[in-house]
C-alpha cells in the first residue's frame, strides 16, 4: 500500500516494520513527530525523557537487553547525548541501536545549524542520510541491520527539508522478527574501564576500515551515470535539487555518509571530466575527496550558511535564475505568543522592573520581541541559570538585584535542574522564575514530567516544582498567578532585592492545552469606545487580540477581537480608564 | 500524465488550516496517480507567523520546495502574505487568494499600517487572479469554519486534477461530521 508520509512519520513507519521494542526520545524540532507516530503502533514502548542524554541512555539499556531501539533528538540534542555516545560507539549494542539526529540548516526553528555529520567521524560510528520519505523508511531499517551486523551504533541523520516533507511511500506489512529480550553479561565488552576500553577502541579503528570498505558495495551508494562533463557527489536532499537543477549531470549518491566508501569515489571521480561536491553546511564530504588528493569543487560555489535551494543550487553552478517579480517591502508578520499566554504578564513585568533576564529554550523566548523586550541572554536549554549565577558573580550589588534567571517547566527538568542545585551550592543570589505552564509548548504540547501524564496519555507522577526547590535548599519559594499583574510585580521585586536565592514558579497553564480542566478560558474582553482616551497602555503587552485603530476617535482606540480574546485579563488590569470590560 | 511539474503554493498565517488544505491537495495528486511531494516549516506555525507550504506533483518529482519563481499557482490564504509570496511565481501565473486581512503585530500596535490596494497590485502583476471571499461563501455553506474548502474549491477548477479525486481527498481528510458543510463548502468555490 502507498501512502503519502513525511520524514517523521516514514521513521516510524520503518522502526515499526524493523521490530523495534523501545523508542526514547526529547521533543525538539524537526524531530519532535517521530516519536508522536511511533505511539501508533502499540508494539513499541514509547515514551518522552527527561533530556536527550537519559532518552540514549534508556535506549543503550534496552539494547543491551537484547532489544531494536530507536532514539530521536534534534540537533543540538546530540550535544547532551554526546556523552553516552562516545562510549557506546566503543561497546557497540546487543539489539541494534539507531539514533536520529534532525538537523536544521537555515535555523528554521534553533539556536544554531550545527552540522551533526560531524559527529559521524568523532564519534566513529556509521551514519545514514535518506533524501526522501521512502528512503527514511528504507534507511531506517537498513540502521538496524548495520548496528547489528558490525555492533555499533548507527546515526540517521535527516534535515528539517526532510523531516517535514512529504512524498509517497511503498508499506511493508511485515514486521521483523527479532530475538528474544532478557539479561546477558559480558563485562569486558559493555564495561568502559580503561583496560576494555582500550581493547575496544581498536575494534572501533577496525570496524571503521571494515565499513568504508563494504560501502562501495552497499545498495544506497550508487553512480547514476549520464553526461560525463559534470559529475556530482551528494546526499540528502541535495540530492533532490541536483536532480531538479542539473538534470544531465552524472550523481554520485551516497546513502551512507560516514564512513565514505573510498574506492566508489575513485571509480566515478575517473569517470567525469569536471567533480563537484554539493552539500549544505559543512564541506564534509569535499574535504574527505580533497584528503583523498581528488580535485573537487564544492564550497567555492556553495555557501557554508543556511540550507540549499534549487535557486542557491543554479547560482552557484552560474546558471541563470528565473524572473522574480518585485514587491513592495511589507510590514513583517513573526510569530508571537498566543493571546492569553501566561508568559506575557511576566515579561511585562520583567521589563517593566529593568531586569536582566537570562533565558531559555521554549516559547517563552518570545519575551525577547518589542514590545515586551525582555530577554538578555539565551544559549541553550537549561542554561538560564547557570548564566544567572555566573553573571550574580561579576557585577556590583546594586546590579546583582537586577539579574533574573527565567525558564521553562520542561527545560528546567531537562537541564535546569543542575543549575539550580548549583546557585544553592555556591549561595549565589539570582532570582530564578519558572515559568510552569504544564506542558512542552514550543514544540507543539508533548508532556513532561510535571505534566502529569506520559507520551502515551497515561497519567503518572507529576511533580511538585516547589518541594523540588525546597529539597536543593532554596528558602525561598514563591507561586504566583502570571495573570495578576500586581501580584507579579510585587513578588518579583521582592524577591530581586533578596540577597538569596529564591525561585518563583508560575501557575496558569499554556492556553493551547487540550485536555479537559486544564485550561479554561475567561471572560471575553473588549474596549468601550466611549472610555477609551487612546493611551495605548494596553498595546505595551504585545496581545495579537488587541488591534490599534488610527481613525477611531481623535488620536485613535484599542479595539479588541473577541474571536482571539482568551480572556486572560491582563490588558484590563492595565487600562487605567476602565475602558476594558467584558463583553456582552 | 504529462512530464511537467505543476508547482502550488499555499501560504497564510499559522494557525489558518494551511497544512491541512495541503494534505487534502497532495492526497487528490496521490489518488490521481501522480508522483507529489509537500514541503513546510512547522516549528512556529501555531504562534501566528507567516506560513508557506509547498506541493508540487507531476510524473517525478524531485526537489520538495517549489524552485523560487517557478510557482504555477499561488493559493493565498490571507491578502498580505499572497502578496509577499508573489516572488515565488513563474510570470503569468495563477492567484487565487482570500479577501481576508489579518494585522500582524507592527500594525496591531499601530506603528505601522497594514497596505492598502494589495488586491489592485496583485492583478496588476498576475491578471490571472482571482478574490475570493471565503468566509462569506462558508457561512452560506453552513459553517464560518469551512472556508479553507471554499478556497481550495476555487483553486481545484484551476488544477488539472479530476473532481473525483479531491472528493475522495476530502472524505479521507475531513471527520466525518463536518463532511456534508466541506463538500457544500468545495461546490461553492468550485462553482466561482
Amino acid at each position: 500500500m502507498k501512502q503519502i508520509l513525511s520524514g517523521n512519520e516514514a521513521i516510524a513507519r520503518g522502526a515499526h516494520e524493523a521490530g523495534v521494542k523501545v523508542a526514547s526520545a526529547y521533543p525538539g524540532t524537526p524531530s519532535t513527530e517521530i516519536l508522536e507516530n511511533i505511539t501508533r503502533y502499540p508494539e513499541i514502548d514509547a515514551a518522552w525523557a527527561t533530556n536527550e542524554k537519559v532518552a540514549l541512555e534508556v535506549g543503550i539499556g534496552a539494547s543491551f537487553g537484547g532489544a531494536r531501539t530507536l532514539v530521536t533528538m534534534k540537533h543540538v540534542g546530540v550535544n547532551v547525548a554526546a556523552d553516552p555516545l562516545f562510549t557506546l560507539s566503543y561497546t557497540g549494542v546487543r539489539g541494534g541501536l539507531v539514533l536520529v539526529t534532525a538537523d536544521d540548516p537555515e535555523l528554521h526553528s534553533s539556536q544554531d545549524e550545527q552540522d551533526n555529520r560531524n559527529y559521524a567521524k568523532f564519534a566513529k560510528v556509521p551514519m545514514l542520510e535518506p533524501s526522501n520519505s521512502q528512503e527514511c523508511k528504507d534507511f531506517t531499517k537498513l540502521g538496524f541491520e548495520l548496528s547489528e551486523k558490525y555492533d555499533t551504533p548507527v546515526l540517521l541523520r535527516t534535515t528539517t527539508r526532510i523531516s517535514h516533507s512529504k512524498s509517497i511511500v511503498e508499506l511493508d506489512d511485515n514486521v521483523a522478527q527479532t530475538p528474544q529480550t532478557g539479561l546477558f553479561k559480558d563485562p569486558a565488552k559493555y564495561v568502559m574501564l580503561p583496560g576494555n576500553a582500550r581493547v575496544r577502541h581498536k575494534i572501533v579503528e577496525e570496524r571503521l576500515v571494515q565499513l568504508s570498505q563494504d560501502a562501495a558495495s552497499m545498495a544506497v551508494n550508487r553512480i547514476e551515470m549520464r553526461d560525463t562533463k559534470v559529475g556530482v557527489i551528494t546526499a540528502g536532499v541535495s540530492y533532490q535539487y541536483v536532480r531538479e537543477v542539473l538534470p544531465e549531470a552524472s550523481v554520485l549518491k551516497l546513502g551512507l555518509v560516514h564512513p565514505l566508501p573510498h574506492d566508489l569515489i575513485r571509480e566515478f571521480a575517473g569517470k567525469v571530466e569536471k567533480l563537484f561536491v554539493v552539500e549544505e553546511l559543512d564541506p564534509f564530504i569535499e574535504e574527505q575527496v580533497q584528503a583523498m588528493g581528488i580535485e573537487v569543487t564544492g564550497k567555492e560555489i556553495l555557501s557554508l550558511c543556511g540550507e540549499l535551494t534549487p535557486g542557491r543550487l543554479k547560482q552557484g553552478f552560474g546558471l541563470p535564475a528565473s524572473a522574480e517579480s518585485a514587491v513592495d517591502k511589507l510590514p513583517g508578520r513573526p510569530p508571537n505568543m498566543c493571546p492569553g499566554c501566561p508568559h506575557r504578564g511576566v515579561f511585562y513585568t520583567l521589563n517593566k522592573l529593568k531586569a536582566y533576564v537570562c533565558g531559555d529554550i521554549g516559547c517563552y523566548t518570545l519575551g525577547f520581541m518589542p514590545p515586551l523586550s525582555a530577554m538578555d541572554s539565551c544559549i541553550c536549554m537549561g542554561a538560564s541559570i547557570g548564566m544567572a549565577t555566573g553573571a550574580s558573580k561579576v557585577v556590583s550589588p546594586e546590579e546583582r538585584k537586577k539579574v533574573v534567571g527565567v525558564i521553562g517547566d520542561s527545560t528546567f527538568l531537562h537541564t535546569g535542574v543542575n543549575g539550580l542545585i548549583d546557585l544553592v551550592y555556591n549561595q549565589s543570589t539570582a532570582t530564578i522564575i519558572i515559568l510552569d505552564n504544564r506542558i512542552t509548548a514550543m514544540t507543539g504540547r508533548q508532556e513532561n514530567p510535571g505534566s502529569g501524564h506520559t507520551l502515551m496519555g497515561e497519567a503518572t507522577n507529576a511533580i511538585d516544582f516547589t518541594m523540588l526547590c525546597k529539597a536543593i535548599g532554596v528558602k525561598h519559594v514563591r507561586t504566583i498567578n502570571p495573570l495578576d499583574l500586581a501580584e507579579c510585580e510585587k513578588v518579583i521585586k521582592e524577591e530581586m532585592e533578596r540577597p538569596e536565592p529564591s525561585v518563583i514558579i508560575t501557575d496558569k497553564p499554556c492556553v493551547l492545552i487540550k485536555t479537559e480542566g486544564v485550561f479554561t478560558k475567561g471572560d471575553t474582553l473588549c474596549v468601550e469606545e466611549d472610555a477609551c482616551v487612546g493611551c495605548r497602555a494596553c498595546l505595551k503587552i504585545g496581545c495579537p487580540a488587541i488591534e490599534w485603530v488610527p481613525d477611531s476617535g481623535k488620536k485613535g482606540k484599542a479595539k479588541i477581537d473577541p474571536l482571539l480574546c482568551n480572556g486572560c485579563d491582563v490588558c484590563r488590569q492595565l487600562c487605567k480608564f476602565s475602558a476594558i470590560g467584558v463583553a456582552k | 500524465m504529462s512530464g511537467k511539474v505543476t508547482n502550488v503554493l499555499l501560504v497564510g498565517v499559522g494557525g489558518q488550516g494551511i497544512l491541512l488544505a495541503s494534505e487534502v491537495l497532495s492526497e487528490a495528486c496521490m489518488l490521481a496517480g501522480f508522483d507529489v511531494k509537500k514541503s513546510e516549516i512547522h516549528g512556529m506555525s501555531q504562534r501566528g507567523g507567516s506560513v508557506v507550504s509547498h506541493v508540487r506533483y507531476g510524473e517525478e518529482v524531485f526537489s520538495p520546495i517549489v524552485p523560487e519563481g517557478e510557482g504555477d499557482l499561488l493559493f493565498g490564504f490571507e491578502l498580505m502574505e499572497s502578496y509577499r509570496s508573489l516572488p515565488l511565481l513563474r510570470p503569468g501565473a495563477t492567484v487565487v487568494a482570500n479577501d481576508l486581512c489579518i494585522p500582524p503585530p507592527s500594525v496591531l500596535m499601530g506603528n505601522e499600517a497594514y497596505p492598502e490596494g494589495l488586491d489592485q497590485k496583485i492583478a496588476q502583476k498576475f491578471p490571472d487572479f482571482i478574490l475570493v471571499d471565503g468566509l462569506k461563501l462558508a457561512n452560506e455553506a453552513g459553517n464560518p469554519r469551512a472556508a479553507n474548502t471554499v478556497l481550495l474549491g476555487a483553486v481545484s477548477k484551476r488544477l488539472n486534477l479530476e473532481e473525483r479525486y479531491w472528493l475522495e481527498a476530502i472524505e479521507r481528510m475531513v471527520p466525518k461530521k463536518a463532511l456534508e458543510v466541506n463538500l457544500k463548502a468545495f461546490a461553492a468555490g468550485r462553482n466561482l
